[in-house]
């Protein structure tokens, strides 16, 4: 067989995944939409009780309004052992799985990235840093003293700026093709709503994590009925890790094009600072996160997008981890084999950005964008009054 | 030996052991259901009942004392004892902080819920989050918890409590004791007999469906009357609304009601309406119409709308029957569809002119048609047609344990030193028929605070 017969078969078992998924979605909602306890947890009970009927389209943009925070799993009188089998999170989990893959493009890769995420980052990353290794080795040794962190001596600048940056503009055009083609599919035409007001709604949910503090305040689920805080502060210091990182980034770039000031800069600099405070944030984030994923309840999770949530946190951790490994050890001869590791791992992540859970911020956002205006027009269900 | 021993798992027994155990006492909880099952009726309850003088976080505006007990005189027609009905009333206006404390979150009115907005205070999640949150309070303040531990004897000196026996035959001894056990609602035998046998030749009680918990066997209060305790209530008196009649036999809680009553006809297996549909809103008027199906030939009722309602009321859980012509829906649903004709072409002749608002008591009326509909009233004339079946779903048993203000147990009028009751086996005493949302809740954590209280001080005194 093909393997263009192979990844067509794996696009039509996708698809009847998801339309059975779709559907239990349906019948779990028509039961919510009944019983409507869960109303203030989150924004999805609200967004569900505008519709009546849910369809894929419907499936899709709940699915990515749900955070998994899995309150409603425990308050639920249907959840199992109920014959009704209520489980909303799981459900959801299933779908947003299938966002990934249904709008990733090109749709193949995200096929292959969701079968095994963990994997694939792992081989992407050191393969890119085996090559680089090689690199250094054809042109001389490993090991090289007295380059006191010029890093530029081993991979000139102009070479790594335009590698790094026809990787991250892939995954930018790849990103925004999957996410407007998500957009365009949940989103139906309706009343103008003031646009500002709900772009700074969704922005402030975004960058509070809103929804991961149960609605009381108290947190999420994650092993038990208990609520914990520690899932929100862990996605705190991965996301704001991973955003210092990149303002570091994003100075140093500056300082290199604009200024004509060239690494390795001074410990006290600000892109050393922004990368050293990044860099713990993403350190203990993902671990954090790693090991509340290893305690959660199997019952509040679709146990095949693990591959991917690791894959993506083992990413985030071994860049963290050998940045800072690299910038402790930068003056000393290891400095060349460091890099080429930290860089693998960079450049792992850049490659499978669009494919793995990063996607999940994006559609995430959308959601979440679509909830703020659609909840400001009026409600096409008029059940409320009684 | 332990000194407060709790026997249930619900609301009122979560609250008696919090509270006993806040007084210091040791407290053991046998809960008969597995731990995913736990919670009895409470898990599917959704608020709470509060009087208020003035707007509190979620309530809105006030709910004074005296309107409370009106509207419960109202709904029980003067079957309820004004002393134990103000005690309730009173303290649900000021035990909602204990209730915080112990990890219950209240939150606004859920949609299609703005009629109870001022009245009642619903629980974040439901009930089952509350009981959740009062189990893992229970645990931590060091409250001993048997699941899977029904109780099948309570053993007695005279009328004091002595101990129990479980269904695996154990002797479980404690100082004092609240029984907190529930109703007799999911014990389909003793509903059969207690409704009886009709004019028709027919036990009514075969066909109601249990919308809570399987359960609440009645075997405690079964004990209890067998060893002479003072009784309160008729058996056949609960808390018994029309819901879906495709619901579950047990535990189908909220999401089988058929919010569209108010909104069209109900007719019976005959095919004849019997009942103005449209005399108050539907959430002040279903917990009179599980009786009124009760009393219908076979136990069932059909509500039919028509296209013009659609998205007007609470989605219900099933779909319902669809036709394209009132015929071919009468066929459907196995109505004979001369006579049911014969009813929706005599209600429609009979609907008046009036503008059609399901948010109020509107004008819309029939003339000349008996029942009359005094509300909603709109000709059924836009297909396609809707018809669902209806069924009496029970939800409580009123019948009770005769209390006094200290939630003790009596035997011929006089308090036992140690034994207290709490929750749906002593409901009755307030509620002798009708309902009010939350009033239950109000009943089940008043009576359990006072029970633990007073069970915690006669084990001490012990």
């Amino acid at each position: 067989m093909s393997a263009i017969d192979t990844l067509s078969d794996l696009a039509d078992q996708a698809k009847r995944e998801l339309d059975a998924n779709a559907g239990e979605v349906d019948r779990i909602l028509h039961i919510c939409n009944a019983c409507r306890y869960c109303e203030s947890f989150c924004a999805v009970f609200p967004a569900m009780t505008r519709r009546l009927d849910f369809n894929v389209a419907d499936a899709h943009y709940l699915a990515n309004l749900c955070h998994n925070c899995s309150a409603c799993l425990y308050a639920c009188q249907y959840a199992p052992p109920h014959e009704f089998g209520v489980n909303v999170p799981k459900t959801l989990a299933q779908v947003r799985r299938h966002t990934y893959i249904e709008y990733a493009f090109p749709k193949a890769f995200g096929e292959l990235y969701r079968r095994n995420g963990l994997t694939i980052a792992m081989a992407v990353s050191l393969g890119v840093a085996a090559f680089l290794i090689a690199t250094i080795m054809i042109r001389g040794s490993l090991f090289v003293h007295g380059l006191e962190g010029e890093f530029y001596a081993i991979f000139p600048h102009n070479m790594l700026a335009g590698v790094f940056g026809a990787a991250s503009l892939f995954s930018v055009v790849a990103l925004a093709i999957g996410v407007t083609r998500f957009w365009r599919q949940v989103s139906e035409p309706g009343k103008p709503v003031p646009l500002a007001n709900a772009v700074g709604e969704a922005t402030r949910s975004a960058l509070t994590l809103r929804y991961l503090d149960g609605g009381h305040g108290d947190g999420c689920n994650n092993e038990d009925d208990a609520f914990t805080l520690w899932r929100r502060r862990f996605h705190h210091l991965t996301f704001y890790g991973f955003m210092l990182c990149f303002a570091s980034t994003s100075v140093a770039t500056l300082y290199h094009y604009i200024f004509g000031l060239e690494a390795p800069y001074r410990i006290s600099s600000l892109p050393v600072v922004l990368g050293t405070f990044g860099g713990i944030g993403l350190l203990i984030g993902p671990a954090g996160l790693f090991w509340l994923n290893m305690r959660r309840n199997p019952l509040q999770i679709d146990e095949r997008q693990k591959t991917m949530d690791r894959g993506f946190i083992a990413l985030l951790f071994s860049i963290s981890l050998t940045g800072l490994i690299l910038l402790a050890w930068r003056d000393s001869s290891a400095m060349p084999l460091l890099l080429a590791v930290h860089l693998g791992f960079v450049m792992g992540l850049f490659m499978t950005l669009p494919y793995g859970k990063f996607a999940h911020g994006i559609f995430r956002c959308a959601a979440l964008l679509k909830y703020s205006i659609e909840k400001r027009r009026p409600n096409p269900v008029q059940a409320g009054a009684d | 030996m332990v000194d407060v021993l709790i026997v249930g798992g619900g609301n009122a027994a979560l609250c008696a052991a919090l509270m006993a155990r806040e007084a210091g006492a040791s407290v053991l909880m046998l809960e008969a259901s597995p731990k995913e099952w736990r919670g009895g009726n409470s898990q599917h309850t959704r608020n709470l009942r509060c009087m208020h003088d003035a707007p509190q976080d979620v309530l809105v505006e006030a709910y004074p004392e005296e309107e409370y007990w009106q509207d419960l005189l109202k709904v029980t027609g003067g079957e309820t004892n004004e002393h134990l009905a103000r005690l309730v009333i009173r303290a649900s206006s000021n035990c909602r902080d204990w209730m915080r404390r112990h990890g219950v979150r209240f939150q606004p009115p859920l949609s299609g819920a703005l009629h109870v907005a001022r009245t009642n205070a619903f629980f974040m999640g439901g009930g089952k989050a509350l009981v959740n949150a009062y189990y893992r309070s229970a645990e931590a303040l060091g409250v001993k918890v048997r699941y899977n531990t029904p109780v099948t004897d309570v053993l007695l000196e005279g009328d004091r409590f002595v101990g129990v026996v479980t269904g695996s035959g154990e002797r479980i001894t404690a100082k004092a004791c609240v029984l907190a056990a529930g109703g007799f609602e999911s014990n389909r035998e003793w509903l059969r007999e207690a409704w009886g046998r009709n004019d028709r030749g027919e036990w009514p009680a075969d066909n109601f469906l249990i919308r809570g918990t399987r359960f609440n066997q009645g075997v405690l209060l079964k004990c209890m009357m067998k060893a002479g305790a003072d009784m309160i209530g008729d058996p056949s008196q609960g808390h018994c609304v029309a819901i879906d009649a495709r619901a579950p036999l047990y535990d189908g809680g909220i999401c089988t009601r058929i919010d569209c009553v108010s909104l069209g006809v109900v007719v019976n297996q005959e095919g004849c309406r019997f009942y103005d549909e449209g005399e108050d809103f539907w959430p002040k008027r279903y917990a009179i119409w599980g009786r009124l199906v009760a009393q219908q030939a076979g136990q069932i009722g059909y509500s039919i709308i028509d296209r013009k309602v659609i998205g007007r009321f609470m989605p219900p859980v099933f779909p319902g029957v669809i036709a394209d012509s009132l015929p071919e829906l009468a066929t459907k649903l196995a109505l004979p569809v001369e006579t049911f004709m014969r009813t929706i072409d005599g209600y429609n002749a009979a609907c008046r002119p009036g503008v059609f608002d399901h948010t109020v008591l509107d004008d819309c009326r029939t003339e000349g048609v008996v029942p009359a509909k005094t509300h909603w009233a709109q000709k059924i004339d836009t297909p396609p047609f809707y018809g669902y079946a209806l069924r009496p779903g029970i939800t409580f048993t009123y019948l009770s344990l005769k209390v006094d203000d200290t939630a003790a147990v009596r035997f011929a009028d006089r308090p036992s030193p140690n034994l207290f009751v709490a929750g749906e086996m002593m409901a009755g005493n307030v509620l002798g028929k009708g309902y009010t949302a939350g009033v239950g809740m109000s009943i089940g954590t008043a009576f359990g605070r006072i029970a633990g209280t007073r069970a915690a001080a006669a084990a001490q005194a012990a």
